[in-house]
C-alpha cells in the first residue's frame, strides 16, 4: 500500500489537485467528516446515506433547535445579544432558565398578533386568487394540442429562471403613480388623476399572485393532464351536460392538484419578505417583514426567534394537514 | 376527443401569459430608454448598459454570486444525488423517514426562518468551535447548498424512479459491484437530471436575497443584496439593463439546455431501439 493511501480519506482527497481538492481544503469540517467516515466500518452504501444525512442534521435540524433555545433566552446587550439558558451556579448545580417572556410579549403586543393574522389572510387570499386565475390556465394547457403542451409548460416555467427580485422590481415601474399603468390610463383619457397603487395592499396581492402563479399552475396541470378523458366521454354518452361533468368528475379528480398548488402558494406567501417590503406600505404588516425588522433593525434576536417559532408551528400544522389529506385520499382509493 | 378549442379558455390562457410576461417585457423595454425616468419613453439608447458595465460594485457582486452559485450547485448535486440514491435504491433502512422529511422540508420552509436559523447556528458554532470564523462567502455557500440539495434530490429522485431497473439488475447479475453499476450504468442515464438539478441549484443560489442577507457578513455582498439596496432607493435604469442581460442569459441557457437534452434523449431512444432490433435478428435468423 502506498503512503498516500495510508492517509485518511479526507486528507488524501485534499492533498490532490483539482477543484475537489481545493474545495475540501477550504472546508475543514468536510475534511474531518470524510476522515471520520472513512475510519468508521461503513459500507459504500452507508457512506452514501451518511454524508447527506449528517449535512442535513447539522445545517437544517440543529439550527431549529438553536432557534427554539434562543427564543427562550433573555435579550442582552452583548455579542451575541442573548443570554445562555444553561448556567452553572457557584454550588455546582446546573440551572436551566427558560424564559417564556418573549412569547408572552408577542401575544401581548397587538402589532405581532395583527401581523400574524394579516399574513395568514394575505397568504390565503393570494392562494385563492392564484387558484381562480391558474385553474382555467392549467385546464386549457392540459386540453391543448399535445404538440403545444411542451411549449406552454415551458412558458409557465421560464419566469422561475429569471430573478425573483427583478420581477418584483418590475412591478414598481408598472404600479407607480407615474408608472406605466397610470401613464397608459391617463393617455387613453380613462382617468385624469393617477390611481395610487404602489405601497398599498393591492400591490402586495399583485406581487404575490404574480410571483407564485406558476406554483399553482404546475401541480394543477399535472393532475389535469393525467386525467382519464374516457370518464368524460362516458358521462357525455349518458347525457351529462359538460358543466355538470366538470363539477362531478374533473373537479374532484383534480383535488390533489388544488391542495398541492394551494399550499405551494400559501406557505411561501406566509413568510414573504421581499414583496411586502418593496411593494407594501407602512400599513402592510406581514410576519416575515416583522421578523426581518426585529432582527436587522432592532437586533432583538430572542424576539425574532420567537416569531420564527410561531411561524414554523403554523407551517408544520399546514404540512400535517396536507399529510392527513393525502393519507385520507389514499385510504379512500 | 380533442374538440375545437374553447374561446373562453384560449382567451384566459393568453391573458394569463400576458400577466406573466408584461412586467418582464416592460423591464426590457425601459432598459433601452434614453431618459433616467424609467417609466417615460424618451428614445432608444444603450447608455445604461455602458454605465452598468462601469459599475464596479455591481460587477464585483455578480462575480461573487457566480462563484457562490457554482460551488454550492456542485455540492448540492453531490449531496442531493446521494439523498435520491439512498431514498430510491436502498430499500428500507433505519432513519429513512427522517431523511426523506429532512430533504423535503427546505422546499417549504419560509426563507426568513431558514436564514435566521442558519445564522444562529453559525454564531453558536463560532462560539463553541471557532469555526466558521466570521461570516461571508463560506457561510453563504453552506446555506445555499442546504436548500438547493433539496431541489436536486427531488429532480434526481423522479428520474431514478422513472428509469428502467432491469438495466441495473442486468449489470449486477453480470457481477458488477454496486459502485461500478452506479458510475457506469446509472450515472449516464440520470445525467440530464443532474444537469437540470445543477442549473436549478445555480439559479436558486444566484437569486437568493433573504437567506444570504442573514448569513452574510461585512464585505460579502451578493448580487441580489446589491440590487435590493439600490431598488429600495427607487427605480434605476441600470437595474433594468442588468435584468435584461440576466433574462437574455437565462433564455439562451434554457434554450441550449432544451435542445441538448432533446437531442440526447432522441439518441438514447435510437440506441435502445437498435439494441432491441439487434436482439431480435439472431432469433429471426435461426
Amino acid at each position: 500500500m502506498s503512503r498516500a493511501s495510508a492517509l485518511p480519506l479526507g486528507d488524501r482527497l485534499a492533498s490532490g489537485h483539482g477543484a475537489e481538492a481545493r474545495l475540501i481544503a477550504a472546508l475543514p469540517p468536510l475534511r474531518l467528516l470524510l476522515n471520520l467516515l472513512a475510519r468508521l466500518p461503513l459500507s459504500g452504501r452507508q457512506l452514501v446515506t451518511a454524508l447527506p444525512y449528517l449535512w442535513l442534521l447539522l445545517f437544517f435540524l440543529v439550527p431549529f433547535i438553536i432557534v427554539m433555545k434562543i427564543s427562550l433566552a433573555d435579550q442582552l446587550i452583548a455579542q451575541p445579544p442573548y443570554s445562555s439558558l444553561v448556567e452553572w451556579t457557584e454550588k455546582g448545580y446546573l440551572t436551566i432558565k427558560l424564559n417564556l417572556g418573549n412569547y408572552l410579549f408577542l401575544l401581548g403586543d397587538a402589532l405581532y398578533v395583527n401581523a400574524y393574522l394579516r399574513s395568514v389572510e394575505v397568504a390565503f387570499f393570494s392562494a385563492l386568487i392564484c387558484l381562480v386565475i391558474g385553474y382555467p390556465m392549467a385546464y386549457a394547457m392540459a386540453r391543448a394540442d399535445p404538440a403545444w403542451r411542451g411549449v406552454l409548460l415551458m412558458l409557465v416555467v421560464l419566469p422561475f429562471w429569471t430573478s425573483f427580485l427583478l420581477r418584483v422590481y418590475a412591478w414598481i415601474g408598472l404600479l407607480n403613480n407615474n408608472g406605466v399603468i397610470n401613464n397608459v390610463l391617463i393617455s387613453l383619457g380613462l382617468i385624469s388623476e393617477p390611481i395610487v397603487m404602489m405601497r398599498t395592499n393591492f400591490a402586495v396581492y399583485v406581487g404575490i399572485v404574480y410571483s407564485y402563479l406558476p406554483f399553482m399552475i404546475l401541480p394543477l396541470y399535472s393532475t389535469l393532464e393525467k386525467m382519464d378523458l374516457t370518464l368524460l366521454e362516458a358521462a357525455e354518452d349518458l347525457g351529462c351536460r359538460p358543466f355538470k361533468a366538470f363539477l362531478t368528475i374533473t373537479l374532484p379528480l383534480s383535488l390533489p392538484g388544488i391542495v398541492a398548488g394551494f399550499s405551494l402558494v400559501f406557505i411561501p406567501a406566509l413568510g414573504e419578505f421581499v414583496i411586502p417590503d418593496l411593494l407594501g406600505g407602512t400599513d402592510t404588516l406581514m410576519i416575515g417583514k416583522v421578523l426581518w425588522d426585529e432582527f436587522f433593525a432592532n437586533r432583538a434576536w430572542p424576539i425574532a426567534s420567537a416569531v420564527a417559532i410561531a411561524m414554523l408551528s403554523l407551517v408544520l400544522l399546514i404540512m400535517a394537514f396536507q399529510h392527513w389529506l393525502a393519507r385520507r385520499a389514499e385510504a379512500g382509493r | 376527443m380533442s374538440k375545437r378549442a374553447n374561446p373562453f379558455l384560449t382567451g384566459w390562457l393568453v391573458a394569463g401569459f400576458a400577466f406573466l410576461y408584461i412586467p418582464i417585457l416592460s423591464l426590457i423595454l425601459f432598459s433601452f430608454n434614453e431618459s433616467k425616468l424609467v417609466t417615460v419613453w424618451a428614445g432608444f439608447s444603450t447608455r445604461w448598459y455602458k454605465s452598468l458595465l462601469e459599475n464596479q460594485q455591481i460587477l464585483d457582486a455578480a462575480a461573487l454570486s457566480v462563484r457562490i452559485g457554482l460551488v454550492s450547485a456542485c455540492l448540492a448535486v453531490v449531496l442531493g444525488t446521494a439523498v435520491a440514491v439512498a431514498l430510491t435504491r436502498f430499500g428500507h433502512f433505519r432513519g429513512r423517514a427522517l431523511l426523506s422529511g429532512l430533504s423535503t422540508a427546505p422546499l417549504v420552509m419560509p426563507e426568513v426562518i431558514t436564514g435566521l436559523s442558519l445564522l444562529l447556528l453559525f454564531v453558536a458554532m463560532e462560539q463553541i468551535l471557532g469555526w466558521p470564523a466570521g461570516r461571508g462567502m463560506l457561510t453563504i455557500i453552506i446555506a445555499h447548498t442546504t436548500f438547493a440539495m433539496a431541489y436536486v434530490a427531488v429532480v434526481v429522485q423522479s428520474r431514478l424512479t422513472g428509469m428502467d431497473p432491469s438495466i441495473e439488475e442486468a449489470a449486477m447479475d453480470l457481477g458488477a459491484r454496486p459502485g461500478k453499476v452506479f458510475f457506469v450504468i446509472t450515472l449516464p442515464i440520470i445525467a440530464p437530471a443532474l444537469v437540470s438539478g445543477f442549473l436549478l441549484a445555480f439559479t436558486l443560489s444566484l437569486d437568493d436575497l433573504v437567506i444570504s442577507s442573514f448569513v452574510s457578513g461585512p464585505g460579502a455582498s451578493t448580487l441580489p443584496m446589491v440590487i435590493y439596496s439600490k431598488v429600495r432607493l427607487g427605480l434605476s435604469p441600470e437595474i433594468n439593463a442588468l435584468a435584461t442581460l440576466m433574462v437574455a442569459v437565462v433564455g439562451i441557457g434554457v434554450l441550449i439546455a432544451g435542445v441538448l437534452m432533446n437531442r440526447a434523449s432522441k439518441a438514447r431512444l435510437r440506441d435502445e431501439q437498435m439494441a432491441i432490433a439487434g436482439d431480435r435478428q439472431p432469433g429471426q435468423a435461426a
